[in-house]
């Protein structure tokens, strides 16, 4: 299935800057694979070291959390949209939290 | 100017009368909503970015009795983004330059100030007193305190978040909806999303959504409308585009779930990953110099390579004479155009950057390699203050 994966403004300068990216998937765990082995530099935002989907980022199809879907095992449909949507936290002021 | 008097909240003046006639004339406020505005009381949490057009918008609107809780101090680079504080207020407390403000905007806002750190300790006690929270702060731990103390109480969190070009918003109260936790469960490990001295933030766009954040506070206020309880507002502002996700409240929520395992405020530190790792492992073993040390290699024409791991448009804004720019990301196919036996010093805009590119290099076998501690910005302070800070 074709679907479009739309890429969040902090993690498009892993993917060539481009706002959304094309991919041939069945299920969102496949729409994901192909897109971090296409962006390989994208890896490690989406995945952590044991290779499973960070928490810290929700992945939407359509509008919906996949959490309350089927999780990465989610079907996917031809023309789907997914959304991936990191926790951010910039606001008040500039003062870095760690480093 | 006389100064106006706090009238008794059951009634408007007739100056407040005519100060929101704008407010007045249309059904959806009117009297009754003015009113309940004038009653309202919310805290909102940071003088910044969000905070700025968050306050000044609840000031004009009526909001009988803001709190604000900052401990900062305004900064020359806040203000391409902070429009409470102006060019005179550099310095100043950001509470001391808000309360002025809004005093300007409004006479009749009952402004409370708390400039103090919002910890564990002291957020039960600051949140009970006021009806709405305002999420205007800008690093994990305190939205995830701001967020259970919210939950523990049973009060509406309105949240806005900012980076670079992305927006989120949404209202979490438990008592209706999810919470944060619902929507992240946990946060990013430090360093991995950076905050915007490192990533950058178009100024304008913390104006938009601090705004969102001040629209959905009044609308709990008067009861109008739809709020964003259980929905994620993002939005692009490169390529203009509001979307809207629904958020669900996660039952397994360890805050607002069935079966709670958070019921009282924690350290929050300690959850982000940050208690301990104050120095990540990266900084501890990393031989420096400091720019007085390298200003002496150069000036005893010491044989040596200066290596500027920023980015390119960084290297556009200003950059150390003799240094050549090979961007951090570039740094493991490129080391190959270095000397593995000589000497080299690395740097970057405070040192954190090139710190990690020289534990790389060492790893990779390079043995004259030291950091420049400080970075350019140090290099300015120190060195060369002709050279811009950014």
């Amino acid at each position: 299935m074709a679907v479009k994966i739309m890429i969040p403004t902090p993690l498009r300068q892993y993917v060539g800057k481009k706002d959304q990216v094309e991919v041939e998937a069945k299920t969102v765990a496949e729409a994901l694979s192909r897109l971090a082995s296409e962006y390989s530099e994208l890896r490690r935002h989406l995945y952590n070291p044991e290779g499973k989907l960070r928490s810290f980022v929700n992945i939407y199809l359509g509008d919906e959390d996949i959490r309350f879907l089927q999780k990465e095992q989610t079907p996917l449909n031809e023309n789907d949209v997914l959304s991936i949507v990191p926790s951010i936290a910039g606001g008040t002021a500039h003062r870095r939290v760690a480093l | 100017m006389a100064t106006a008097t706090l009238n008794p909240i059951s009634e408007l003046s007739k100056d407040e009368i005519l100060r929101y006639s704008r407010h007045l004339i249309m059904p959806e406020v009117g009297m009754e909503g003015q009113l309940k505005l004038k009653k309202a009381k919310v805290l909102c949490i940071g003088a910044g970015g969000l905070g700025s057009p968050l306050t000044l918008y609840l000031a004009a609107a009526g909001v009988g009795r803001l709190g604000i809780v900052d401990f900062d101090v305004v900064d020359f680079t806040n203000l391409q983004r902070q429009v409470i504080h102006g060019t005179a207020d550099v310095g100043k407390s950001k509470l001391a330059s808000a309360r002025e403000s809004i005093r300007e905007i409004n006479p009749n806002v009952e402004v409370v100030g708390f400039e103090t750190r919002l910890t564990s300790e002291n957020a039960l006690q600051l949140f009970e007193s006021f009806d709405i929270i305002v999420d205007g702060t800008d690093n994990f731990p305190t939205r995830y305190l701001v967020n259970d103390a919210c939950v523990l109480l049973g009060k509406p969190n309105v949240y806005g978040s900012i980076f670079r070009f992305e927006g989120q918003a949404s209202v979490f109260y438990a008592l209706k909806g999810p919470c944060y936790r619902c929507l992240y469960p946990e946060p990013p490990p430090p360093g991995l999303v950076p905050s915007c001295a490192e990533g950058g933030v178009l100024g304008v766009l913390p104006g938009i959504v601090g705004c969102i954040q001040a629209m959905e506070t009044i609308k709990l206020i008067i009861g109008q409308g739809q709020t964003l309880i259980g929905r994620l507002l993002v939005f692009d502002a490169l390529g203009v585009k509001f979307r809207e996700l629904k958020l669900r409240k996660n039952p397994d929520c360890p805050v607002c779930g069935t079966h709670p395992t958070i019921t009282r405020l924690i350290d929050y530190e300690q959850f982000c990953g940050i208690r301990g790792e104050e120095h990540t492992p990266v900084m501890v073993g990393i031989p420096e110099l400091t720019p007085q040390e390298v200003k002496k290699m150069m000036d005893e024409k010491q044989p040596f390579v200066l290596i500027d791991v920023r980015e390119p448009h960084e290297f556009q804004i200003c950059r150390i004479p003799g240094s050549t720019l090979i961007p951090l990301g570039e740094v493991a196919k490129r080391m190959h155009e270095l000397d593995s036996a000589g000497e080299i010093v690395v740097h970057c805009r405070s040192g954190q950057r090139s710190a990690r590119a020289v534990e790389f290099l060492m790893n990779a076998g390079f043995r004259k390699i030291h950091n420049l501690k400080g970075g350019i910005l140090a290099w300015s302070d120190q060195v060369d203050p002709s050279v811009p800070k950014y």
